[in-house]
């Protein structure tokens, strides 16, 4: 008799269970989520304007970065005006995240590292405190060469360290949101 | 008065006829205690049906004379124990032995849960009492099962601590926390169980899987924590523990009350609030490694013989910090981790507990019941319910700064039920059916890809043991148990991910829908289990024991090991599970032995496991996306075999001073891969020198020198990087081990009476006397900080 209202017991359990709802799960809308790159090099007083772009649309899964142009090319000794832009492309249209660093711009820093000594790179823009954001900035190219050029988008970079606001990002510490290389040619 | 004459005469008649029977036969035996073996002195042993009684000696001995063949109905009781009702079939001179649940008169004893005898000769179990495990009031359950030989731990920093038995850990060891499996998300390394140390009184380690009461797949071993006990009569008492400590500058506080009746019915309710700041190691802050813990308790029910419930009820809530400079962005990051002496934040002490932080959130309820029947045993019903919620927060910004990166609601039921046929004290059986069913939600709103989807999972286990007194020298155990596990899980899966797994030549049938960029699957797995165990154990005289044990286990795998996928920020590795991977199937061979004389005592523990499709998770180079690139930790299968060897030493020098060792190896072999398994504990003596003296309030202290020696055998996981910043490509070196470290332990404590029924427990714990700096191949954050220094801990107990 015990036997079998215990198994009446389960049996309503287990109905219990299985009358549970079965929706099917939603999909997470990925934050500070970015999927793309561009910088676009324009030369100070004419010629081919140069643009630079990585493309990462499955974020943190196992397809690498898209690098376009695999290998540019700069002419030597130039001065180049740049300007950067950052998106989020698997939105449709693709949204600007550029405008939301911009937004928040005493949390954001772009650093350029360039391997070879193949150019310098230099601030054009500032944040509410005097400090260098790099939306915008000038590239000055030297002698023939190649190498790589590095860009980083770190957010809350401790902008007040040694050497943070001259473009170094050694101590910047913060988090890496983008950071893409590029193989260059000067010539 | 004509029928009582009759009766009389009857009587008189059956007793001529029993005297004619030649009753010379003597009936003799021991009474101790179930729990610990020690002789119970004033047992009555009354022989029902021929109303014959004697009481038990100083050494638990009796002897009945004069008995004739045939049936005896055996009764034995004492003022404070279960009484047992025993038959035996008499056919010549016997000796037998029997255990009483022997509850002494003061505060133990007497156990309230029901079901959970380990009574068994033949495992390889050790056990932690209340006034060892009062000493780690403030710490972890994980800190405390280091007492034991052979079990280590696998820690994220202090706080987080989870126990190793025999190299095995997470899913391979079941926590029972007072009859209920822990259901807390074990699977994963930086999930402590969710338990507080001070709701056990008493806590069982066994090795192996042959318990297969609990479960057929704790091919490490099983934990069990039981709490207070309960006093059969009219009483009020309780506890508190008060500990104040330097490195943390913090403090426990634990209290409990119990209230009993002589009927039987009792109430017990405990809490514990804890609260550390950073800790320190020699040299520097761990920044952000506070702990601010709070749990409580309440138990109420009926204890009788015959029948009885309980009623049971915890909650506990931790918020744990976990070391600022273990964050990392990508690679970079680790390298720089890796290569930098000290953590890269370093910040003033502080109590605040800030990102990265996980705040969990475990609630149990469980209800049994039990009842005995004369002659045939104990039948136990269960139901349990337990909710897991757990945060873990990550470094974040912007407006998601205060959102967790992880949000994970585990609920679980089970009910269980279980017939113990205990009427033969020489022959018990037990058989149990259990149900379960198991609801994973993960919340979408963190803004992260979800690392463990959600799921439902169904249970059905059905198990039989047995246990054999062949003779007083020789016991049996056999169990077989049958174990169905079903997975339900809903999960999205990139495309890309999908088909770098290989998952669309084999999987595709799963897919159910299409988002864009990823696959919504719905993996239904099914595993189908059985478990074996089997054991001996033979007394060859007073002083020298052996037992031999064999356990087949299965272990369905958990779902992280099936699916996890993606990027783990607080780990800054992508974990990727898999979802072919089948269960693991333990082979595991144990020999103990035991020698003990008044003044030595010795146990050695051997094993060999052997293990089909073990399961490990392992650096396996990395990954590149736009933030840089990330190590990638995969899940895999191999073939593995386990030894190890644990020694457990105790001399008595004189009156006053003791001294002990325990020491363990054990070493893992990955023999797919022809190498060393990872993460296999690295050899540990603890050397302990101990002085007590009663007169002087019970004076105790100890002196412990704890030795690990570096693991010199570890896979080579190493893989090479390219740092973009620098132009550079490094070696990323997550394989090497740390040094070997010594450290050693002080404890002193002395009791006094503050009344007639109060007393009061000073203890000094200094650990890390020469504040040696150290780091431990089993902490995860090794890579980024030191161990813990010097600690000094005053701990005020009060009993009443």
């Amino acid at each position: 008799m015990k036997t079998i209202k215990n198994l009446a017991i389960i049996a309503v359990f287990v109905s219990t269970f299985i009358a549970c709802s079965n929706d099917d799960p939603d999909p997470v809308v990925e934050q500070e989520l970015i999927t793309t790159i561009t910088a676009t090099l324009t030369p100070n007083g004419g010629g081919t304007v140069v643009i630079l772009k990585s493309v990462d649309l499955d974020g943190d899964g196992p397809n690498p970065p898209v690098i376009n142009p695999t290998n540019a090319v700069l002419a030597a000794n130039t001065t180049y005006n740049g300007v950067l832009k950052v998106e989020n492309e698997t939105e449709d249209p693709a949204e600007d995240v550029t405008l939301e660093v911009l937004d928040l711009d005493e949390e954001h820093q772009f650093f350029f590292t360039a391997t070879n000594n193949i150019a310098t790179v230099t601030y054009d823009d500032m944040d509410g405190d005097g400090n260098p954001i790099g939306v915008e900035f000038t590239l000055v190219t030297t002698a023939a060469s190649s190498g790589n050029l590095t860009i980083t988008l770190r957010h809350e970079p401790m902008k007040s360290a040694t050497g943070v606001s001259e473009g170094d990002i050694t101590n910047a510490g913060g988090e890496t949101d983008v950071q893409a290389t590029f193989a260059i040619t000067v010539q | 008065m004509t029928k009582k004459i009759f009766f009389c005469v009857l009587v008189c008649f059956l007793s001529l006829a029993n005297y004619a029977q030649k009753c010379v036969y003597t009936f003799k035996g021991t009474v101790t205690d179930y729990h610990d073996g020690t002789p119970i002195f004033g047992a009555a042993i009354l022989i029902k049906n021929l109303n014959k009684y004697t009481t038990s000696d100083f050494e638990g001995k009796f002897k009945i004379t004069n008995l004739c063949k045939g049936e005896l109905t055996l009764i034995i009781s004492h003022i404070s124990c279960e009484t047992k009702e025993v038959s035996i079939d008499l056919k010549d001179n016997l000796s037998k032995d029997f255990f009483l649940e022997h509850h002494i008169e003061s505060l133990n004893e007497i156990n309230v849960t029901a079901g959970l005898n380990v009574k068994s000769k033949t495992l390889q179990t050790s056990v932690l009492k209340v006034d060892k495990i009062d000493t780690y009031s403030n710490l972890n359950l994980g800190d405390a099962l280091k007492e034991i030989a052979g079990v280590s731990s696998i820690n994220t920093g202090s706080t987080i601590v989870k126990p190793i038995i025999n190299g095995l850990h997470s899913s391979r060891v079941i926590v029972m926390a007072n009859g209920v499996r822990l259901q807390d998300q074990e699977w994963g390394i930086e999930h402590a169980p969710n338990i507080d140390i001070n709701t056990a009184e008493k806590i069982t380690v066994v090795k192996g899987a042959n318990s297969l009461e609990f479960g057929g797949d704790a091919i490490g071993g099983v934990i069990i924590t039981e709490p207070s006990k309960v006093i059969l009569k009219d009483s009020l008492y309780g506890k508190t523990i008060v500990s104040g400590q330097t490195n943390g500058r913090g403090f426990s506080f634990h209290s409990s009350i119990s209230k009993s009746t002589k009927k039987g019915w009792y109430v017990n309710a405990k809490s514990t609030l804890k609260r550390f700041g950073d800790f320190e190691t020699p040299d520097y802050v761990l920044t952000n490694t506070g702990l601010n813990s709070k749990a409580f308790s309440i138990q109420t029910g009926l204890k009788k013989f015959e029948s009885g419930f309980n009623l049971y009820y915890t909650y506990i809530h931790n918020e744990i910090g976990i070391l600022r400079a273990s964050h990392l962005g990508n690679i970079e990051d680790l390298v720089n981790a890796i290569n930098t002496p000290k953590p890269l934040v370093i910040n003033d002490f502080s109590y605040e507990i800030n990102a990265p932080r996980q705040d969990i959130t475990h609630q149990l309820v469980k209800a049994d019941y039990y009842k005995r029947f004369k002659k045939l045993g104990k039948l136990t019903i269960q139901y349990d319910f337990q909710d897991n919620q757990r945060f873990e927060f990550d470094v974040r910004i912007g407006d998601d700064r205060n959102k967790p990166a992880i949000d994970l609601n585990l609920t679980s039921h089970s009910i269980k039920t279980s017939f113990e046929f205990d009427a033969k004290s020489d022959q018990t059986y037990k058989v149990g059916v259990l149900g379960a069913y198991q609801n994973n939600f993960a919340n979408p709103n963190t803004g992260v890809r979800r690392l463990i989807p959600d799921f439902n999972k169904y249970d059905v286990g059905i198990f039989t043991i047995g246990n054999f007194v062949l003779n007083d020298k020789t016991t049996v155990d056999v169990g077989l148990r049958y174990d169905y596990n079903s997975f339900n899980a809903k999960k999205f899966y990139l495309k890309s991910r999908w088909n770098e797994r290989n998952y669309d030549a084999e999987f595709n049938d799963l897919i159910i829908g299409d988002f864009n960029t990823q696959w919504l699957v719905n993996p239904k797995f099914d595993y189908h289990n059985v478990s074996t165990s089997a054991g001996i154990s033979y007394q060859l005289n007073e002083e020298n024991a052996v037992l031999f044990n064999y356990a087949l286990s299965n272990r369905a795998p958990n779902p992280s090991e099936l699916f996890s996928d993606g990027l783990h920020h607080s780990a800054a590795r992508i974990e990727l599970g898999d979802l072919r991977i089948q269960q693991e199937t333990s082979n595991r061979f144990a020999t103990s032995y035991n020698f003990k004389n008044d003044n030595t005592a010795v146990l050695v523990e051997l094993f060999f496991n052997h293990i089909n499709n073990f399961i490990y998770i392992e650096p396996n180079g990395t990954e590149q996306t736009i933030r840089g690139a990330f190590p990638v930790w995969a899940y895999k299968k191999t073939t593995a075999n386990l030894f190890g060897i644990d020694v457990s030493f105790e001399q008595q020098i004189n009156n006053q001073f003791l001294f002990n060792n325990k020491s363990s190896f054990i070493r893992g072999k990955d023999l797919d891969n022809n190498r060393d398994l990872i993460d296999i504990p690295a050899a540990r003596t603890v050397n302990e020198i101990s002085f007590k003296k009663e007169k002087w309030h019970h004076f105790n202290a100890n002196l412990a020198s704890e030795f690990v020696f570096k693991q010199n055998l570890f896979p080579n996981n190493n893989f090479e990087t390219y740092i973009p910043t620098t132009d550079t490509n490094v070696l990323v070196d997550v394989s090497s081990t740390p040094e070997s470290y010594h450290l050693l332990n002080f404890n002193a404590d002395a009791t006094f009476k503050l009344s007639k029924k109060t007393k009061l427990t000073i203890g000094i714990n200094v650990t890390n006397i020469m504040n040696t700096n150290y780091r431990e191949y089993l902490n995860r954050l090794r890579y980024f900080a030191d161990d813990l220094g010097r600690n000094y801990v005053l701990q005020l107990k009060f009993n009443y």
